[in-house]
């Protein structure tokens, strides 16, 4: 109660400073925070956005990315609450900003940050080795069921998205997998075209060099509807040609994970204007939109409103999940 | 396309006078990131990143590669002169290079290390060159248990021989494995020995405790000493270099070792500071001057520089062919890969041949630049030593705690690196080995993920790790080389010695 209370107070004054003070402006350097480790799909976000934003001179004061990953993505969060009020922090981050704090007790809460605007949402998709027997996700999930427990579903770290997407699927197919956690969605790649696990839930951008060559291929995709088509990856396949999981006869509707940027909370009126402003024009640039299409995300721009009923349906959504799983601390 | 006719095509890409002029600048600047302790070639890539998105991407590698050969270079240099690794994989480097510096062969210690990481990264192109094909179908069969097997190899390769008390390692070691231990368990998602303290969430950063333990401790130490340090005469002269050139050959067996478990660990990937060890391990067995490693033995620092090499340059090929990184600062090119607008994978290799031979050439000839370069800066080196310790000790000291904050700009950790110098002359002072604390530190995280997972995929049984020729060989391999030295002295005792 006290967090929503918290929230909706943030989105309020945020309102009302859009009105009042148009004209936060930086005059000093700004620090990208990102909330991943070097390499990871938070970080590539962010250098994107740091490269457009250059490419542009949509903020003419300099800016500085730093890696603080360490915790999950924690660490990187920790900045809401150490420089609190700080508009000169700029926090990058996934759902893991609002789900961190479930999973593992740390120094920050989710009302110790300021949303500002989410931009993308990576998708999942169901991968198996290219030449396993399955044809389709029922296929294998059918098989999953008849033997439970033997099927190896990998992914990136523990109690993150991975595993819970691996959780629905289980709950929502009758299906029990053992899951592997991995240090990423690179070596859960190799992992699968090596053979050693049966499947993993990775986004497209990490497994689309392995689907071409015909290492993997992908059964169905977690989204309310298929891909854009764009070029063919394979010869005779695009990302449109694969099934939504529901139509493959899953019962899983979406699972996706949003790209989020965030402020500490107690900046000063209009900075995350500033900031909502700046992201919005990298949106709609054409290096965002090859960015988005070349990662097979969906882009989709969040702020406000429609950001504040997006994190509340998927963070009701996880923190099911987490309940079930008895993943949450105390 | 691929071996040769690919890499004629790759120099034509990378031989132009830009190209050469980058490698330079690259070159250079990895020599200043890589002296200074904790910069760094990770952090030093992250920062020239952003340089680069307005690059053509042969360019940007070929930038940001050069800059990386530099900083493995420039890493070894002060691990020799100073005692203070420039770089993590560099740590083994000090063994027997700064003992030889301090009997004033800090010549040809500094020659040995250039020239035989010259020699490594030439085998790890050459490597990548010819089994372009080959070696990623290799790497694809490592899985957990393979990876637990090459960790545990690298142990019991380095463990087994430390001359210290056995007990007296095993503590160091304890304490390495604790200290890894820190901040978020991948495989649970849960924290682990931060007692609440958020400062503690990452971890304790592994470079911190090498600043603190080699530079500062040793820093105690020379004070405690009387204030100087001693010997040191680095003045490289065309001569010298020319005659250290010339003993090369005689150490072919420690150079090819080294370049297989380098190539190998690159490759897998264990990464250079593992390969580092090992070699640095597997070179004191097989040598006939046992006794004289840790006082200044060459081949002590033959081989990790080497295998530090080789390895950096090989872990190349499976961050192009399988996006999978096999050293932190590859895991940062990777992310400026896909900045670049590439996609990292197996079809790289068909897609882009102009982007991949470019980049195996530009390997070539940046580590030749950097070789040459290296050997030119020495000198300057050199002269700095020449300066009284009460002002060189005190430099060395704003250094140490500079690098210690630019690793990760946590304040903290400038506090860690205090609380390491205390306890690396404690280690010292008592007698206990430093670098089995080292080995645990960088490797023990890696080994315990790895372990947990075979565990997580086999329901708790141990035998996946005799379940396939592979990782039984490297298991059986790491057992003998744990307990060579009890079969040594069963050896000894059976046959009659003949003294």
């Amino acid at each position: 109660m006290a967090r929503k209370f918290g929230m909706a107070l943030g989105f309020l004054a945020a309102g009302m400073a859009g009105a009042a003070a148009q004209g936060w402006q930086p005059t000093k350097p700004i620090e990208f925070v990102v909330t991943s480790s070097p390499g990871g799909g938070t970080d590539n976000f962010t250098r994107m956005i740091q490269s457009i934003i250059m490419k542009y001179k949509l903020i003419d004061q300099p800016i500085v990315v730093s890696n603080k990953g360490g915790g999950s993505g924690a660490e990187g969060y920790l900045v809401s609450k150490t420089a609190a009020g700080d508009p000169y922090k700029v926090i990058f981050g996934t759902n893991n900003a609002y789900l961190l704090p479930y999973v593992a007790k740390l120094g920050y809460k989710f009302s110790d940050l300021t949303p500002v605007a989410a931009l993308a949402l990576d998708e999942f998709l169901l991968w198996v080795k290219a030449d396993a027997p399955y044809k389709t996700a029922k296929d294998y999930v059918e098989a999953a069921k008849a033997k439970p427990e033997t099927y190896k579903m990998g992914g990136s770290q523990s109690k993150d998205t991975d595993q819970t997407l691996t959780s629905i699927l289980s709950t929502a197919a009758g299906a029990k997998f053992i899951y592997v956690p991995f240090q990423g969605g690179g070596a859960v790649g190799t992992q699968l075209a090596g053979g050693h696990i049966n499947s993993h839930t990775n986004n497209p951008n990490e497994s689309i060099g392995q689907w071409k060559a015909g290492q993997v291929r992908p059964l169905c995709v977690f989204s309310p509807a298929r891909l854009p088509a764009g070029p063919k990856v394979t010869e005779t396949q695009g990302w449109a040609d694969i099934p939504t999981c529901k139509e493959a006869g899953i019962p899983v509707e979406r699972f996706q994970m949003p790209r989020t940027v965030w402020l500490p909370a107690g900046t000063p009126a209009g900075a995350a204007q500033f900031y909502e402003g700046v992201l919005k024009k990298v949106s709609e640039t054409p290096e965002w939109q090859e960015y988005i299409t070349r990662t097979v995300q969906t882009g989709q721009f969040l702020s406000g409103d429609s950001l504040k009923a997006f994190v509340a349906n998927d963070d009701k959504l996880s923190r099911e999940v987490f309940e079930r799983e008895g993943w949450i601390v105390k | 396309m691929d071996g040769f006719s690919g890499l004629l095509h790759g120099f034509s890409v990378a031989l132009t006078w830009y190209h050469v002029m980058l490698m330079v600048v690259g070159v250079l600047l990895g020599i200043l990131v890589g002296v200074l302790p904790g910069l760094g070639a990770p952090n030093g890539v992250s920062l020239l990143l952003p340089l680069t998105f307005t690059m053509d991407p042969v360019s940007a590698i070929i930038l940001l590669t050069s800059m990386y050969w530099g900083a493995l270079f420039g890493g070894s240099t002060t691990s020799i002169l100073f005692n203070i690794p420039g770089e993590p994989s560099s740590v083994a480097t000090t063994f027997d290079g700064y003992p030889m510096a301090q009997n004033g062969r800090a010549t040809e210690a500094l020659s040995f290390a250039f020239l035989s990481a010259g020699f490594g990264a030439i085998v790890g192109v050459l490597l990548i060159t010819a089994l372009s094909g080959w070696v990623t179908q290799f790497a694809l069969k490592f899985s957990s248990p393979e990876f637990f097997g090459v960790y545990f190899l690298a142990f019991a390769s380095f463990v087994g021989l430390s001359g210290a008390p056995p007990l007296k390692a095993a503590v160091s070691i304890a304490l390495g494995f604790s200290l890894a231990a820190v901040g978020m368990d991948s495989v649970s998602g849960s924290l682990r020995l931060t007692f609440g303290y958020d400062v503690l969430l990452a971890g304790i950063s592994f470079l911190v405790a090498v600043i603190g333990l080699f530079g500062i401790g040793e820093l105690i130490l020379t004070i405690e000493d009387g204030l100087k340090l001693d010997g040191i005469r680095a003045k490289i002269t065309p001569r010298d270099v020319l005659r250290t050139a010339a003993q090369m050959p005689k150490h072919w067996a420690t150079l090819l070792r080294s370049s297989i478990v380098g190539c190998w660990m690159g490759i897998t990937p264990g990464g250079p500071t593992a390969a580092s060890f090992m070699s640095y391990g597997l070179a004191k067995r097989f040598s006939a001057y046992r006794a004289n490693f840790g006082k200044g033995e060459p081949d002590g620092v033959i081989a990790p520089e080497t295998a530090d090499h080789s390895a950096g340059t090989s872990a190349m090929l499976p961050m192009m062919a399988l996006g999978l990184p096999g050293s932190a600062t590859a895991a940062v090119m990777l992310g400026g890969l896909m900045i670049w607008g590439l996609n990292p994978g197996p079809m790289l290799f068909v897609e882009r041949p102009d982007f991949v031979w470019g980049l195996i050439a530009s390997m070539y000839l940046g580590n030749v630049v950097a070789v040459v370069l290296v050997l030119a800066t020495v000198p300057l080196f050199a002269s700095i030593l020449r300066i009284p310790f009460a002002i060189i000790g005190p430099l060395i000291v704003v250094v140490c705690f500079i690098g210690a904050y630019t690793i990760a700009g946590r304040p903290f950790d400038l506090w860690l690196a205090l609380g390491f110098g205390i306890l690396g002359y404690v280690f010292k002072k008592l007698d206990y080995p430093i670098a089995p604390l080292i080995l645990a530190m960088v490797i023990g995280d890696k080994a315990e993920d790895a372990f947990r997972q075979s565990m997580i995929m086999s329901k708790g049984s141990l035998t996946i790790f005799w379940s396939n020729p592979l990782v039984t060989g490297l298991m059986l391999l790491g057992l003998v080389l744990l307990f060579w030295p009890l079969l040594g002295a069963l050896r000894q005792r059976l046959r009659p010695s003949p003294a």
